[in-house]
């Protein structure tokens, strides 16, 4: 039986190189009714940029699903400026171990349903979990289910928790970690990486009572086709 | 045939200007009382603050521009979320009152006597109400999910008005209206894919428009 509260499927954009329009591939996630957009710009925080507001206002006039924006949100304004230009929803990542005040200044002022705290980790060959930030090169010392418990105390909506090691793998999400952050947080948890198939999500929703997986590896603009992984069944299999 | 959307300075009306446009027929942003009163449709879309929004109508001073199109002139009008909201006589979101154009009052999720988690944010099916009119929801079947985010929901106090209901967490609430040629959504269509748009162009559709 599927918690289908707010069963919710995201796609992950990571957009490695922008070398041209998002719109193709937009299209292509609109075709598919995709319940929601998950539009990470990795390369934002590491070339010390704000949010990308072109580009934001762009996907908002062709998106017709609500979205979820992230990548060089630093400042209270970055948030504002994001939601402003048509996004649901504004995704920190690096500034949750950097600046983790912005999470409650924001939820502060857009309401904290509008926060998705996003948290990267890596296991160590000793089997700890560490924290990663700017698109997963800097190490840090933090757990990430210390990081996760931090996040919904200072009023994150939503935590977005990916594992490094999974992601792009396919070879499902990280089920026991999930758990682990599912059971010490009352606030919706989104998982990813390594989903290939619709088994791992039901997995993900099942076993790890996650509210939402999201999925897509490394999009590119060129491969399209592998939108074919969001081709789920929808709702009549869902219902189930 | 000319539509305005109403700028209320809140969020991203371009974005909804681009999505109308792909319908094929011609509607621009607008806060000035004169370009309203052009208007031969009018889209009131908006999020956030009841109280706000209505301080935002009254410093723009539109109101009595919209009063005049829209009651007097019979200009349809389609509300959207806090749109909607705002047709109706009074909030407890800031206790406020509203345009006052339907015998409603805009009350928080909350208070059907239960405790539940606001804002609901996500998708839901609408429920077509028989006595009420449907053509806005016309062919969309009824398992068609739309999403919604907010945290107080319209009571209206004549049924007539109403012409879907939809639940969350066990609370029925407003999803659609129409009284004459006032419309409205809780729900946003432009972002709920195809069946979004497709009311939308119903409401076009029902007023006469395309």
């Amino acid at each position: 039986m599927i918690k289908s509260g707010g069963l919710w499927k995201g796609i992950q954009f990571r957009k490695h190189k922008y070398v041209g329009d998002p719109q193709n591939a937009l299209r292509v996630f609109s075709e598919k009714m995709v319940d929601e957009l998950v539009m990470l710009d990795i390369e934002a925080t590491q070339e010390n940029r704000g949010p990308d507001i072109d580009l934001i206002k762009r996907v908002a006039n062709e998106c017709y699903m609500p979205f979820a924006f992230g990548g060089g949100v630093k400042t209270v304004e970055d948030v504002g400026r994001v939601l402003r230009s048509g996004a649901e929803k504004v995704v920190i990542g690096t500034a949750t171990v950097e600046n983790p005040a912005l999470i409650e200044q924001s939820a502060n002022v857009y309401g904290r349903q509008s926060i998705v705290a996003s948290i990267d980790y890596k296991q160590d060959l000793l089997g700890r979990k560490r924290v990663y930030i700017y698109s997963g090169k800097k190490r840090t010392k933090m757990d990430p289910l210390a990081l996760a418990v931090e996040m919904e105390q200072r009023g994150a909506g939503e935590i977005l928790v990916t594992s490094i090691m999974n992601e792009g793998s396919g070879k499902g999400l990280d089920i026991e970690f999930l758990k682990s952050v599912t059971q010490k947080v009352e606030i919706p948890v989104i998982g990813s990486g390594g989903v290939a198939t619709i088994e791992d999500i039901v997995e993900g929703i099942e076993k790890s009572e996650l509210s939402a997986v999201a999925v897509g590896s490394l999009v590119t603009f060129s491969g399209p086709h592998r939108s074919v992984l969001i081709n789920y069944p929808t709702m009549p299999w869902l219902e189930e | 045939m000319k539509g305005i959307i109403v700028d209320l300075g809140i969020n991203n009306i371009q974005s909804l200007q681009h999505k109308v446009a792909r319908l094929g027929v011609q509607v621009e942003v607008a806060e000035r009382a004169t370009e309203i009163g052009r208007a031969d449709f009018i889209l009131l879309p908006g999020v956030g603050h009841f109280g706000e929004a209505m301080s935002r109508l009254r410093d723009r001073k539109i109101i009595e521009t919209l009063e005049n199109r829209v009651l007097s002139d019979s200009v349809p009008i389609l509300g959207i979320c806090l749109g909607m909201q705002l047709f109706s006589q009074v909030s407890q979101e800031g206790d406020v009152t509203g345009l006052g154009w339907i015998q409603a009052k805009t009350i928080n999720l909350n208070s059907e006597n239960k405790i539940i988690r606001i804002p609901h944010i996500g998708w839901a099916r609408i429920k077509p109400v028989i006595s009420g009119e449907n053509l806005l929801l016309k062919d969309i079947e009824e398992k068609k999910r739309f999403y919604f985010v907010h945290s107080y929901h319209v009571k209206c106090e004549d049924s007539r008005d109403i012409v879907s209901t939809s639940v969350y967490e066990d609370v029925e609430f407003v999803s659609c209206i129409r009284k004459n040629n006032i419309y409205g959504t809780q729900f946003h269509p432009e972002k709920s894919h195809r069946d979004g748009m497709k009311v939308v162009w119903n409401f076009l559709h029902c007023a006469g428009l395309v």
